[in-house]
């Protein structure tokens, strides 16, 4: 058992693979391991080894380091190895080496000289070997001591050879690309290599030059199409071949090169589409190999410049990949779905069920692509539904890397989308709940701020309604056990500032239920703090109406404990507490104005009331205050006079014992008090503290608004448009259906343009039997989507009156119907190119071909063409020809079944055209199919034949249960 | 470009595995520990899949941002190719299926075993197909050609330089 297939091992390294594999934990496992080690260790060193079993040492200090052991001892015989004249010693070296050694390992240096040589070597086996070991131990100071033999390599007679030093001039590219821009142009020589290997591989670098930089290499485009094509057209050796296809790989690197180039460029575009068309065509989606290729072509197309043609067959072999049953290709479908709807948004609507399918399908990768194509087509018809998703979907994962991905795009969504505020609110509340400790802290101060905001200045019924419920829904929430921090941060606030505002909670209930957070949550303090200062402001706002309040025993108990805190703010929470009980109703109404959160506080930075003060102090032999600037000497844009004198300060020795302190206001009662304390930043520089002083409330008026909330970049996020449209008025009566009930959302947005189809829709519901959840979610996911769709500027605000905002409501909806008018007549537009291109494609791609083979190619496509085309096959050219030469093919292929029924079958996978025969043929009512052979994709009909293709695929009990498997194929 | 390379036993015992990264990257050519860790975190992933699920995975908590994973039970081994944005999965799960297709070809009908103890062969055919994250080669037959002529010409170098080893084994065979 000494050797093993011509490469042999020892015994030895036989047992210790045996006993590793046999080994029933990892502690056995460390230990043969660390005894292989200590044998090794041993051996390894004796003088005269011979080369062969030195050979089989090597390989058992890879094996030993692979399974995570030190072998850093064997590294420098891996080393030596490399200097050895046997080929088989040498490349043994060298793989040990290019495995152990890291490209800044002290000793590269050692084997740099053995690698110049190597790369001289006659036997081209060598070169080889040290190329491999150039790619990946070459570092940027060693590789001037290479470049040249490797540029030179380039020109080596072997196409191995070649190959190898592309690679190896790319790793240099890669690692540090200022030492080979000279060399850039060997590439694109590189690219008319003779051998296609070499040729595949200058793709590697040519990819990575045009994703930094496409202008120039657009030269590149004709000769990129050329090869394409000549590799679709099965120029290459059979070698290349891959499952039946012509050199898969390369298509796919080429493709990949060409969306690059295309991408926002017509006239490069232009050059590929007919190659694109043609490779889609030839596109073989029986192997997963030819997916491959298909799936790169969408890629591609959804890169470049539209083409009608194009995107018709990426829709095809979407809706392909969709309805396969391997979840690869439905991941594939997915992606390219989210591909394909930045430039034609309606494609998601034909496949919306396999969409859901998908959504609620086992595969956690599938799931989180979905939720991907979700994110992108978000908008705010369908915001609620989405978030619902995503949001149940974060809470039944444990994985915190994702869902803090998933919280943050739940975040984002209902801030850019959100339909009203309350909705907002809860979805919020239970982003807070399940991953509060996930998300940002600012995206708490926006829930705050909102809450304080409400819905503007008009309407307080309103503001007080959201208040109350998000009291409301609070004080349900502290009943959950386990809440995260900064949630229970915002419920404190909440609860401080407007737990009493409506008196349907007593002030005694809110302040118990602060207390019972400050005591569950005893060891964070920031929490305690909030809680502490939501009780103060309960308290004042009590005072302040002239009630008495009664102290409970536990917050006393609680105020107690905090005095004696280590944390000074708790200390000093828990004594302004204990003042603000003991202050009159005027001042506390001073200190604490109720739900004055929003109101702007303003300073007058000069602190004028100080005067007074100041000057007393001066005239007692005060020092005067001197700037921080000039104390410590830093610069100051504002004062370039002093620079030089400062400099000399800070430069000189300097002699006092100790700076002043940083700057204060002299007397500043050293209290956060203002109701909108914790929203701002505790590092704000003009600490509202005046405040405390009865006094300065007259500074309110003055001064400048550095204090107030930090609005600026809050309001940016919450609501992009509310900028760039003055504050327009959504809706209001939508946007309360649509709390209520999500799913409803297509009911309400659908009345105004399309009743006609609504009605119809409506009347067929019952026949169709998907499951009514699944077909709600569907129709809530993209109905109504063209619909509202143009309306996101002005959803993030709720109306501000209720008065004009039905009538603006009105206005908006006419628009919409205007817009959605203007959507309709699009789609149909493209179609006359559709079949212009139609024809022209098929000949102009064999020019030179005889008048038979053209008919062929013809026939050939429109059948491959029918097959699977979605709805937008509506053309009827096109469709007549796939209808003949399907008529024609299934006549040799399929049982032969009563001719029309045939038809009517294979056409049936097409579920757009073919929907209509479909139904006559099931008896049920075609009529309004048949009248409007719609252009372009109308949802509801998309709809409604998804669900009729389904409802196929569900209840095999039609006619035919041929058709059902061929659905499936 | 391909990140890595991995081939991992049903019991979660690494058989071949190859990193392709800079040091540079926070995620990159790690040390031998870490590379064991990933080893274990990506079998832990692997074996917490369904069956009849997507080959796909997306990888970021593992491999950084944007980078995906493909997996393929071959009898008892996962393979593991891990890839950024610039592949197609799709293809990277051909590619894989190639290099088993060579393997099979230079080993006839391969198993586990053969990878563990020719070793340097399966490093020879990867080193052959992927060359510093970039895939180089995949023609099957071309890979099995250059394969046979390295092992024709080091059998050729092995033999001169062992005459008086297999010499001095001769008479205990």
């Amino acid at each position: 058992m000494g050797s093993h297939g011509g490469w042999g091992q020892s015994k030895e390294f036989l047992d210790l693979v045996k006993s590793i594999g046999e080994a029933r934990s990892k502690a056995e496992e460390d230990r043969i391991v660390l005894r292989e080690i200590e044998t090794l260790k041993r051996r390894i060193i004796e003088p005269d080894i011979p080369k062969r079993k030195m050979k089989e040492y090597i390989i058992r200090l890879v094996y030993v380091e692979m399974l995570g052991h030190d072998a850093s001892f064997g590294y420098i015989h891996a080393v030596k190895m490399t200097h050895d004249d046997s080929l088989l010693l040498k490349r043994t070296g060298y793989l040990a080496v290019t495995l152990f050694l890291n490209d800044d390992h002290d000793l590269i240096i050692l084997i740099v000289n053995t690698i110049q040589k190597d790369l001289k070597s006659d036997n081209y086996l060598v070169v080889c070997a040290a190329l491999n070991a150039v790619c990946k131990l070459i570092n940027e100071e060693t590789i001037p001591a290479v470049l040249p033999q490797v540029v030179e390599l380039l020109g080596h007679p072997k196409e191995a050879v070649r190959k190898k030093a592309i690679m190896a001039l790319h790793r240099f590219h890669q690692r540090s690309p200022s030492s080979v821009t000279h060399l850039l142009s060997n590439f694109r020589k590189r690219l008319c290599d003779n051998d296609p290997g070499v040729m595949g591989a200058t793709l590697c670098p040519l990819f990575d030059l045009i994703t930094v930089d496409v202008n120039s290499y657009k030269d590149l485009v004709i000769s990129l199409v050329s090869i394409l094509k000549q590799v679709a057209e099965r120029r290459l050796p059979k070698t290349y071949d891959y499952h039946q296809m012509p050199a898969p790989f390369i298509q796919i690197k080429l493709l990949k090169i060409l969306a690059l180039l295309g991408s926002g460029d017509k006239q490069a575009s232009e050059n590929m589409f007919t190659v694109v068309g043609d490779i889609f065509r030839k596109g073989d989606s029986t192997s997963n190999i030819g997916n491959a290729v298909l799936y790169e072509c969408i890629c591609c197309v959804a890169s470049i410049y539209p083409n009608p043609k194009l995107l018709e067959a990426a829709a095809d072999v979407i809706s392909r990949f969709l309805k396969s049953d391997s979840h690869n290709l439905k991941y594939m479908g997915i992606d390219s779905l989210s591909r394909l709807i930045k430039t034609n948004p309606e494609i998601a609507e034909q496949h919306q069920l396999a969409v859901i399918d998908c959504l609620e399908d086992p595969d956690d990768t599938l799931k989180r692509k979905t939720f991907e194509l979700l994110y992108k087509m978000t908008k705010s018809s369908n915001v609620e539904v989405i978030v619902d998703r995503m949001i149940d979907y974060m809470i039944s994962i444990n994985d915190n890397h994702y869902k803090t991905e998933i919280a943050s795009r739940c975040v984002e969504l209902a801030e850019q989308f959100a339909p009203s505020n309350q909705w907002f609110i809860q979805t919020m509340n239970k982003v807070f709940e399940h991953a509060g400790d996930l998300v940002n802290s600012k995206v708490a101060h926006n829930l705050m701020r909102l809450i304080a905001e409400g819905f503007g200045e008009d309407d307080d019924a309103a503001d007080s309604q959201l208040r109350s419920s998000a009291v409301e829904s609070y004080l349900r929430i502290l009943g959950e056990p386990k809440l995260p921090s900064v949630f229970l941060q915002v419920i404190c606030w909440v609860l401080g500032e407007y737990g009493t505002a409506d008196r349907k909670f007593s002030a005694s209930y809110i302040i118990g239920k602060l207390c019972d957070v400050a005591e569950a949550h005893s060891n964070d303090d920031i929490v305690k703090a909030y809680a502490v200062t939501a009780m103060m402001k309960v308290f004042a706002f009590e005072i302040a109406a002239g009630r008495k309040v009664d102290m409970l025993p536990e917050c006393q108990s609680l105020v107690e404990e905090l005095s004696a805190s280590h944390s000074t703010d708790l200390q000093q929470r828990a004594y302004e507490l204990q003042t603000v009980i003991g202050i009159d109703a005027n001042a506390a109404k001073n200190i604490l104005p109720a739900d004055a959160s929003c109101e702007e506080i303003e300073i007058d930075k000069d602190l004028p009331f100080l005067n007074e003060y100041v000057q007393q102090a001066l005239e007692k032999g005060a020092q005067p205050y001197v700037t921080e600037n000039e104390r410590s000497g830093v610069l100051n844009i504002s004062n370039f006079g002093s620079q030089e004198q400062q400099e000399a300060m800070s430069h000189s020795l300097r002699f006092e014992a100790y700076e002043l302190p940083k700057p204060q206001v002299p007397s500043m009662p050293p209290v956060t008090l203002t109701a909108s304390t914790e929203v701002v930043p505790v590092n704000d520089p003009y600490p509202i503290e005046m405040l405390h002083d009865p006094l300065s409330t007259s500074t309110q008026d003055t001064g400048s608004a550095e204090l107030k909330l930090r609005l600026e970049g809050v309001q940016k996020k919450w609501g992009r448009p509310v900028y760039s449209t003055p504050p327009l008025p959504p809706v209001v009566p939508a946007s309360h259906n649509t709390t209520e009930n999500g799913i409803r959302q297509h009911d309400v947005a659908g009345p105004a343009p399309s009743k006609t189809h609504d009605v119809s829709y409506d009347s067929r519901k019952p026949k169709v039997e998907i499951p009514p959840e699944k077909q709600k979610l569907a129709a809530s996911l993209f109905g109504g989507s063209s619909k509202t769709e143009k309306k996101p500027s002005t959803t993030s605000k709720v109306a501000r009156t209720s008065s004009n905002a039905a009538e603006k409501s009105q206005a908006k909806s006419s628009l919409g119907s205007s817009e959605k008018a203007l959507e309709k007549a699009l789609p149909s537009q493209p179609l006359p190119d559709l079949l212009d291109l139609g024809e022209p494609t098929v000949t102009s791609a064999t020019p030179s071909v005889d008048p038979f083979k053209q008919l062929e190619g013809l026939l050939d496509f429109s059948a491959t063409s029918s097959l699977n085309s979605g709805e937008a096959d509506e053309t009827k050219m096109p469709d007549f020809m796939a209808l003949y030469g399907e008529t024609l093919t299934s006549g040799q292929s399929s049982s032969p079944a009563d001719p029309p029924l045939t038809r009517g079958n294979d056409v049936d996978l097409l579920e757009g055209f073919s929907a209509a025969t479909n139904i006559s043929s099931l008896g049920a009512s075609v009529t309004i199919q048949q009248i409007q052979p719609q252009k372009g994709p109308s949802l509801k009909d998309a709809l409604e034949k998804d669900a009729l293709v389904r409802q196929m695929g569900v209840t095999p009990s039609t006619q035919n249960p041929n058709l059902f498997k061929d659905l499936l194929g | 470009m391909i990140k890595a390379v991995l081939v991992i036993n049903g019991m979660g015992k690494p058989r071949l595995s190859k990193f392709y990264e800079f040091q540079e990257d926070d995620h990159a050519m790690q040390p031998p520990e870490k590379q064991q860790e990933l080893i274990r975190s990506v079998y832990g992933v692997l074996c917490s899949r369904p069956e009849n699920v997507s080959n796909f995975i997306q990888s970021n908590p593992l491999f950084g941002l944007d980078s995906r994973l493909v997996y393929r039970t071959f009898a008892s081994l996962y393979f593991v190719f891990i890839f950024d944005s610039s592949e197609n999965e799709l293809a990277m799960l051909d590619l894989m299926q190639a290099f088993v297709e060579t393997l099979d070809k230079c080993f006839s009908n391969v198993c586990e075993l053969d990878l563990v103890f020719n070793f340097s062969k399966v490093h020879a055919i990867l080193d052959e197909i992927i060359l510093g994250g970039q895939v180089l080669e995949t023609s099957s037959a071309e890979i099995v050609k250059a394969v046979d002529e390295i092992s024709r010409l080091e059998k050729a170098s092995n033999a001169m330089t062992l005459v008086p080893k297999s010499i001095a084994t001769w008479p205990s065979r």
